[in-house]
């Protein structure tokens, strides 16, 4: 990516946080709405397994959104000088959907009852996930856009920006589909110790898990 | 339904009429928060722009109040529980709030709006009347539809009052942003300018998308 992708001849090597922050925020994004699509099937279904896939996602693509504004921010000083500029609509979009999701966590923590804690995330699920999409177009709207382009930047050296910007995007997906592989399995693994260790301890299997906690427990 | 939600609109005015619990504290609210625009942006009057972003502010902070206040009736006295066992839809319930909502924000502009031409604004309010109307009422249905989902959303977990503003007040940034871009040219310094209809389309989008969610999701929040 550093040696192939070609220098952009306006902001020379700091172009290429591109290559992460955008991505990542595309990533973020698609992470969010499926957050939502996956809680309305825990909605249909009532099946707590996609009440944690939309945790997990969700969870992730907060976890992405924090790296969207920190690798935004540093592009924006480094091109425009300024560590926040207003008039970038992907940056502002992603401090209100990230601030809107920051509630999912103390959300889920403040319900007790984790059937109702499920269906409660899935509501808010579903409606910060048409939200996203909406609240991109209002601010999108708002503003002359200066954001710029992948086909509008003058670049110099060999290597395409398209192939590079594809192949970012690409292990970005996969790394974030892993990354929510790994937490499923985690906590599946979890639970399932704590089961089996509560039965070496000679306790009832049926006790609710000691603690309060803002993931599902399947 | 009709029937059902007339019954409950009756009931939500009626207790307000008694308690007079939301609109007088919402309305206190507003003309303090214009007191302390006043003091905080050292300005005597403001027009344009910074006129539209008070008032909408204000008008979202004063609705989170109301929004906070929805369903405490009945969370604290079992109201839920006779709603339940009550063979009626429980979509009349979300639109017997939402409308109540309406009313109380409605109710607190017709104070709110007249005493923020009065107390800040520098150009007259008289001809952009019609118009501010219009805005007024378009930003407030997605208010309403909003803030019911999330009091009930809200009204089931431990820190109420930290999870209404939480949610809320992202998830009305576009109204906001529609509804002060839309008033701005309304109170400009040199009569008002036309209304721009673009932001109005965003407006309307946004009360009908959220209304159909509203419908949509409703009835899980009131199952137990």
């Amino acid at each position: 990516m550093l040696t192939y992708a070609p220098v952009d001849a306006d902001q020379g090597v700091i172009q290429k946080i591109f290559y992460v922050h955008v991505p990542l925020a595309i990533v973020a994004l698609c992470g969010f709405v499926a957050g939502g699509v996956l809680a309305i099937q825990h909605l249909r279904t009532r099946d707590r397994r996609w009440d944690m896939r939309s945790y997990v996602t969700i969870h992730l693509s907060i976890v992405l959104a924090v790296g969207v504004l920190v690798t935004g921010s540093i592009w924006a000083r480094a091109s425009w000088g300024h560590w926040w500029v207003w008039d970038e609509p992907m940056l502002v979009v992603f401090l209100i959907v990230f601030l809107l999701y920051a509630t999912y966590q103390p959300l889920r923590f403040s319900i007790e009852d984790p059937e109702r804690q499920a269906r409660y995330a899935s509501v808010f699920a579903i409606v910060a996930g048409a939200f996203v999409p909406l609240c991109f177009g209002a601010v999108r709207m708002a503003q002359s856009v200066t954001h710029p382009e992948t086909g509008t930047m003058t670049t110099s050296g060999p290597g395409s920006v398209t192939v590079t910007f594809l192949v970012s995007l690409t292990g970005m997906a996969l790394l974030f589909v892993t990354l929510c592989k790994y937490e499923m399995a985690s906590k599946n693994v979890t639970s399932q110790l704590r089961r089996l260790r509560r039965r070496l301890e000679g306790g009832d299997d049926g006790l609710p898990a000691a603690g309060r906690s803002a993931a599902p427990q399947p | 339904m009709r029937a059902t939600v007339a019954a409950l609109l009756r009931k939500e005015l009626a207790l307000e009429l008694r308690t007079r619990e939301s609109v007088p504290a919402m309305v206190l609210f507003t003309v303090t928060t214009y007191v302390l625009f006043h003091f905080g942006l050292d300005r005597d009057t403001v027009e344009g722009d910074l006129a539209a972003g008070v008032l909408w502010v204000t008008l979202l902070f004063a609705a989170v109040l109301g929004i906070n206040r929805l369903f405490v009736a009945e969370h604290e006295q079992g109201g839920f529980d006779g709603f339940l066992l009550a063979p009626v839809d429980r979509t009349a319930l979300l639109v017997a709030k939402a409308v109540t909502l309406l009313c109380f924000l409605c109710a607190v502009e017709l104070i709110a709006v007249p005493a923020f031409g009065l107390l800040l604004l520098g150009p007259s309010l008289g001809q952009a009347l019609p118009e501010l109307a219009l805005v007024v009422v378009l930003a407030d249905v997605g208010i309403a539809a909003v803030g019911t989902l999330v009091a009930a959303l809200a009204i089931q977990t431990r820190a109420r009052d930290l999870i209404v503003p939480l949610l809320v007040l992202p998830l009305l940034v576009p109204v906001v942003l529609g509804a002060s871009r839309a008033t701005a040219p309304l109170l400009a310094q040199g009569g008002a300018e036309a209304l721009p209809g673009d932001w109005l389309a965003l407006l309307a989008l946004y009360d009908l998308l959220f209304a159909l969610i509203a419908y949509a999701v409703f009835d899980f929040l009131l199952e137990d």
